[in-house]
């Protein structure tokens, strides 16, 4: 008797190693995560000592330091979500379009969310955030259903050109619209400009409970799609031939990713680029396969987040820079180097 | 001479007259249109008077109103939409889709972003925004045509590294907006949307100079251009030096873009719009650039009266054009990808 027989098999055994080494780098990933978490209550304008920190987590607001860390938790968590959100909503939505540059932003996903809402603020006298969820999510599924349906016309099917020319020109088209029923109504103006720049300052736990239960489906849909996913990344056609539903797969989890992008963007403005960089980053760390990329991208993407947010409080002292700056200042130089990875077709 | 040969030249001679026909058409349009601007308004002068004054002579009450307020505004319109117009052809036709225009592929965002971050963070006003504003959307777009550079550049990674610009320009401009106070706000907000309020001399002047001696040596690129568009390997081989072609049509045509900017705002669309709107007309295949130019100025002039009279609260003109484009932007999208992109 051979020993592959009484030995375990190579390629079980290769399988094993690479789980292993999967689950080292989430675990790495998480480790960070909660450092930045850490960071994102110590760090801020008011300077605090370690002492004020413990303090403030364990709900004690005696101090003035401990005052500003306690406010700073909910800030923490609403950046780790939103971030969580916007890396998973990313990755599946590369996934579903099998596409690199698929993001919220690059797809004009959140440009659609912002004429929604302002719409809504504007015509429809929107003045609670819970309502700016409906609506915005409502704004997003229409531009993400439009967008794939005009970049995937023509020749050769939705490429990454024709996807992001089309969000950029339907970006282009409700930026101009955002500023046609913004000029007449400089109140409503002013509402929005804060909501436009992208920013987790001021959380309360009222807005973090309002985005719940839409991050909590757009989770579990996402990740339960990751099978799917995995088939459709082989092509339409064996992916049909594997007994997937191609169509029913693809609607699951785009409707899926667009409730997640949709209620970030309600909460935290439109965020760039999150979405895109998060699972590049992921697929370096832990493989093509979405049953790892998807976790991944999700606490990835949190992490990114909170870290942002940090950065912009630090860098511009006493002035905070709102997160969806930094954020875009970091992920057009990664956009960069992704777009000139990538093999692009002639026009 | 064969008969298709002879098919061929009278072909191509019936285009040519038709083309002709069609710039003529245009440009009297222009000039019309311009005309009539100048003799609409609060107070309506007839013909006579207007033409008293611009050649100069006085006439009361039309000596101002005309002169010092709807003149400049008027020309003002025309030079932004000329050059709006032959700035955003050069980038469809350069690149092979009516999508990259200037205003989807960052290069106008570039020079809205710097003109807005004058305006509200360095308070500047008036040609410093301009110089500003120029001199941004140059580095802007030197930056993107450096970055899609791998062995020489393929439109179609131009078109997206410009496209992964201007979403992070994008977040500068909200940024300034944010740190605008509300008296600026609204300021700002008005430029930011393209309009004609501020015309005076001192805008129109250095705009003119500008385009007189920049537009010639885009102009003289025509031909070149229109090979550019059949693919660089085509060009080549027919002799034109590819790469310097693209270079210089993007420096000429990003400085009338930058300029007019600066001059009147990001009018929403109209470089994005002339072009096509041309090509429709003049028929595929003829060289775009001149009747894209009037496109551009008929635009600026008809969708600043347009948004002046036409509503009971003023809009500014890129507010006219901008709900004008997103429709037209949507057929577009879809006609360009079932035909496989051509203008």
């Amino acid at each position: 008797m051979s020993a592959t027989v009484l030995g375990t098999p190579p390629a079980a055994a290769a399988t094993r190693h690479r789980a292993a080494y999967r689950s080292a780098w989430l675990l790495l990933a998480l480790l960070v995560v909660a450092l930045a978490a850490l960071a994102s209550v110590a760090v801020g304008v008011a300077v605090v000592g370690w002492d004020d920190v413990v303090r403030g987590l364990s709900g004690d607001d005696a101090t003035l330091g401990a005052a500003a860390v306690a406010k700073r938790v909910p800030r923490t968590v609403l950046a780790l979500l939103v971030g969580g959100a916007l890396g998973l909503s990313g990755a599946v939505m590369q996934g579903v379009t099998r596409n690199p540059l698929a993001d919220p932003a690059i797809l004009g996903i959140t440009n659609g969310a912002s004429l929604a809402v302002v719409s809504g603020i504007a015509f429809f006298g929107l003045a609670s955030p819970t309502s700016y969820v409906w609506v915005a999510i409502g704004g997003a599924a229409a531009t993400a259903v439009f967008v794939y349906a005009v970049g995937s016309m023509g020749r050769g099917g939705a490429t990454p050109l024709k996807l992001a020319l089309a969000g950029a020109a339907t970006a282009a088209a409700s930026s101009s619209l955002v500023s046609a029923v913004l000029l007449p109504r400089l109140d409503v103006m002013t509402q929005f400009r804060f909501w436009q720049v992208g920013g987790v300052g001021g959380a309360g736990w009222d807005r973090i409970g309002m985005m719940l239960p839409f991050l909590g489906v757009g989770t579990v849909v996402c990740l339960a799609s990751a099978r799917g996913l995995n088939s459709l990344a082989l092509g339409d056609d064996v992916a049909a031939g594997l007994g997937e539903h191609v169509a029913r797969t693809r609607l699951v989890a785009g409707v899926a990713a667009v409730v997640l992008c949709g209620a970030a963007t309600a909460t935290a403005g439109p965020i760039a680029f999150v979405g895109l960089m998060v699972p590049h980053a992921c697929r370096l760390l832990v493989g093509v396969d979405h049953r790892w990329l998807l976790p991944a991208s999700f606490v990835v993407g949190g992490g990114l987040l909170t870290l942002a947010d940090v950065v912009g409080r630090v860098v511009a002292r006493p002035e905070e820079v709102e997160v969806g700056i930094v954020t875009a200042l970091i992920g057009a130089p990664v956009f960069v180097w992704i777009v000139r990875r990538t093999r692009v077709r002639a026009l | 001479m064969s008969a298709t040969a002879i098919t061929v030249a009278v072909g191509r001679r019936r285009r040519a007259r038709r083309r002709t026909v069609i710039v003529g058409v245009l440009a009297a349009l222009v000039v019309a249109a311009w005309f009539a601007s100048l003799m609409v308004g609060h107070t309506f002068y007839g013909p006579s008077d207007v033409v008293q004054v611009v050649r100069g002579e006085t006439v009361p009450g039309a000596s101002f109103t005309v002169g010092d307020l709807r003149l400049p505004r008027a020309s003002l319109a025309v030079l932004t939409g000329l050059a709006f117009g032959m700035g955003g052809v050069t980038f469809q036709t350069m690149l092979r889709n009516p999508l990259a225009s200037p205003d989807v592929i960052g290069i106008s965002t570039g020079a809205s972003a710097a003109g807005l971050f004058a305006i509200v963070i360095l308070g500047l006003s008036g040609l410093a925004v301009s110089a500003v504003a120029v001199v941004a959307a140059i580095a802007v777009a030197l930056l993107i045509y450096v970055l899609a550079w791998k062995d020489g550049v393929v439109g179609s990674r131009l078109v997206l590294i410009g496209i992964g610009m201007a979403a992070m320009l994008h977040a500068v401009i909200s940024w300034v907006l944010v740190q605008a106070s509300e008296w600026d706000l609204q300021a700002a907000m008005r430029w930011f949307s393209g309009n004609l309020n501020n015309a005076g001399w001192d805008l129109v002047v250095p705009l003119l100079v500008v385009m007189a001696v920049v537009a010639p040596v885009l102009l003289a690129q025509g031909g070149r251009l229109d090979l550019l568009h059949l693919g660089d390997d085509t060009a080549a081989a027919l002799g034109v030096p590819v790469e310097r072609t693209r270079l210089l049509c993007i420096v000429t045509a990003v400085v009338l873009m930058a300029c007019a900017t600066a001059a009147a705002g990001p009018v929403a669309f109209v470089a994005f719009l002339a072009g096509p709107i041309a090509a429709r007309l003049v028929g595929p295949g003829t060289p775009l650039l001149v009747p894209a130019a009037l496109v551009g100025a008929l635009l600026v002039l008809v969708g600043d009266q347009v948004g002046q009279w036409a509503f009971d609260n003023r809009y500014p003109v890129g507010v006219v054009t901008g709900a004008l484009g997103a429709p037209y932007l949507v057929y577009l999208l879809i006609r360009s990808h079932r035909t496989g992109g051509a203008l």
